[in-house]
């Protein structure tokens, strides 16, 4: 079985997010960059499936410029097979979406995994994007992800529960807790990933469909206002008469 | 041309996130001189789409295929498309849920449409140009999206739009056929399975959040949180760690890389205050904090907060709760 992993390269999520002095873009300076937490689960599920199956491979696909393969290196490192960087600036979802489905239209890939969304840009729409491209479901976000054969159940979350969906390869799903433990690389696989390959690819011209015109920050709070221990019921009346929120 | 609105509902109701984006689709209706057209997903009742009318919505179309009570992606993403062609919808409005994201995303490609998710204000038009504000970063930030296209979706954010009242106005429910082959059900549920809810209240959809760390120090401690959550009316919900260890289950973990909340009230206990949990309820209206540490950093992102042991304050507010009801 053939999976493609798709990763997006975000800031640590320690980072204090910072913009350019024109509010355009995030500020980069001084600032690690990590594999998206939730595409963790993505690539940890695809390994796990592949070698329980055995046999076939992983493949790491992100749309970044050069200095995102530190971290398609760390998902070599952590098991994937082989890699393909989509040599662009990744403008907005729907381009990002065009890529990852120009990609996978030739590339025979039997289950597509992704993360539900990523922790900058937050848009959660990539996946369903790739499917309607690729004219195959989507299941999003999911939280458990089995194969038998070329069916797949899935439980995918809805709101106060969820749902326990059966599709047929080819699919695509976004992935998020409590799919797996995510793993991380061990020595081993720090030395091999040198090794493996690492294709780049040029950007199909498409277009974005939406532009950031401008980042901020919100607003920062008062202040706390501190109730005495022993007088802990004066912060209900709080709530209610002052705070007016219950 | 119009404003399509997708509304969910569960039961019979329409979602209390539904009534607020019906409220965002008929104010940028009105913003464009024309009208609002609800499209009803889930088991409706005719009664409940027609109080819609209080949200400034004329029309609901309803397609009563019974097996439309569950989300299927197929299914649903045909049906709204359907809609919107019927309605000459240039503006399609639906929650930033997980049904709303799931479908959005398909509709963007089928529609040729531009969209943006996590929108928490009304869009700003000037001539030409369509401007929405969604929450990036997750919550640490905001941005200014342009939308292109004369196509656009918009994916509201829970909580952060007042649902409209007009008391006394009614919206026509017009049935509606998408026309379904059994080929759009080939992604339909086997099986759903609804978590048990302290309360029954969701936390996604939740006014008020009563939220327990590893200071709680043991499952066995959560009746504290509970019965809080209960007097209050509030869901309930947890840091990571604590979901990570199956104290609580992984539905009530927010945050980051659990669920983001923003509720009028989070009321956070024996919780740090790490960024990766702020993250995801710092977007909340007024945030409470009880930490025993007077250092926690979650008294910084606070409005209120008590230095205390969790174990001796809880009872105290649950008592101070009941006394007010
Ligand atoms: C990639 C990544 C993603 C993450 N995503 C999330 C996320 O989505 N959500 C999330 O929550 N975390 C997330 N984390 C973890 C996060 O960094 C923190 O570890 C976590 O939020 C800490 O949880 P806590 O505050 O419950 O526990 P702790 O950090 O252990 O804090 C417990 C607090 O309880 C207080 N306390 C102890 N006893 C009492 C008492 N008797 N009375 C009152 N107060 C008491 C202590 O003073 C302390 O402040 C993530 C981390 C990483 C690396």
């Amino acid at each position: 079985m053939k999976f493609l992993v798709c990763i997006s390269n975000v800031p640590d999520t320690t980072t204090k997010i910072a913009f350019t002095p024109d509010n355009k873009e995030f500020n980069k300076a001084g600032v690690q960059f990590v594999i998206n937490p939730w595409d963790e689960y993505a690539l940890t599920r695809a390994i796990e499936l592949k070698e329980a199956q055995g046999g076939g491979t992983v493949t790491v696909l992100n749309v970044g410029e050069a200095d995102t393969e530190p971290n398609i290196r760390k998902a070599l490192a952590i098991g994937a097979d082989d890699a393909i960087r989509v040599n662009a600036h990744p403008k907005d979802a729907f381009f990002v979406a065009q890529q990852i489905a120009s990609i996978a239209k030739d590339g025979g890939y039997d289950v597509i995994l992704m993360g539900k969304e990523s922790i900058d840009y937050n848009g959660f729409q990539v996946h369903g994007m790739v499917g309607e491209l690729l004219g195959i479901p989507t299941v999003a976000p999911a939280m458990k992800l089995d194969l038998s054969g070329n069916t797949a159940t899935l439980e995918r979350e809805i709101e106060g529960g969820k749902e326990i969906v059966e599709v047929n390869t080819p699919f695509v799903a976004s992935c998020q807790q409590p799919m797996c433990e995510p793993r991380i690389p061990n020595m081993r696989g720090i030395m091999t990933a040198r090794t493996k390959p690492l294709k780049v690819v040029e950007a199909t011209a498409d277009a974005a469909r939406t532009e950031v015109a401008a980042f901020a920050l919100p607003p920062q709070k008062q202040g706390v206002k501190l109730i005495p221990a022993e007088s802990a019921g004066d912060l209900i009346r709080l709530l209610r008469n002052e705070a007016k929120v219950i | 041309m119009s404003v399509l609105v997708v509304v969910e509902c569960d039961g019979g109701e329409v979602k209390k996130s539904s009534l607020e984006v019906a409220s965002y689709g008929s104010q940028v209706a009105q913003m464009l001189g024309t009208t609002a057209t609800a499209v009803a997903v889930g088991e409706a009742t005719e009664a409940n789409l027609a109080q819609l009318g209080e949200q400034g919505i004329t029309k609901v179309l309803h397609d009563a295929e019974p097996r439309l009570k569950d989300f299927v992606n197929g299914a649903y993403t045909k049906l709204i498309a359907a809609a919107a062609q019927k309605e000459d919808a240039k503006i399609i409005v639906l929650a930033n849920s997980n049904i709303g994201a799931s479908v959005g995303s398909r509709l963007s490609i089928r529609l040729q449409a531009s969209i943006a998710t996590n929108v928490v204000e009304l869009p700003k038009i000037d001539g030409g140009s369509f401007t929405v504000k969604r929450g990036a970063f997750s919550g640490k930030a905001f941005a200014d999206v342009k939308l292109d296209g004369d196509r656009k979706i918009i994916a509201v954010k829970k909580n952060s739009i007042e649902a409209l009242h007009e008391a006394g106005k009614t919206a026509q429910v017009e049935a509606f056929s998408a026309q379904l082959s059994d080929a759009d059900f080939a992604d339909a549920p086997k099986q759903v399975v609804m978590q048990d809810q302290a309360g029954g209240i969701l936390l996604p959809e939740a006014d008020l959040v009563v939220s327990g760390g590893r200071g709680m120090k043991g499952p066995e401690n959560w009746n504290l949180i509970e019965e809080l959550a209960k007097a209050l009316g509030a869901a309930t919900a947890c840091s990571k760690p604590v979901s990570d260890v199956d104290w609580r289950p992984h539905h009530e973990h927010v945050g980051q890389t659990g669920i983001t909340v923003s509720p009028n009230l989070y009321i956070a206990c024996g919780i740090s205050g790490a960024i990766q949990h702020l993250a995801g309820v710092n977007s909340s209206k007024v945030i409470v904090v009880i930490n025993k540490d007077p250092e926690a950093p979650f008294f910084k992102a606070a409005d209120y907060g008590i230095v205390g042991d969790v174990f001796d304050v809880l009872p105290k507010l649950t008592q101070a709760v009941k006394e007010l009801n």
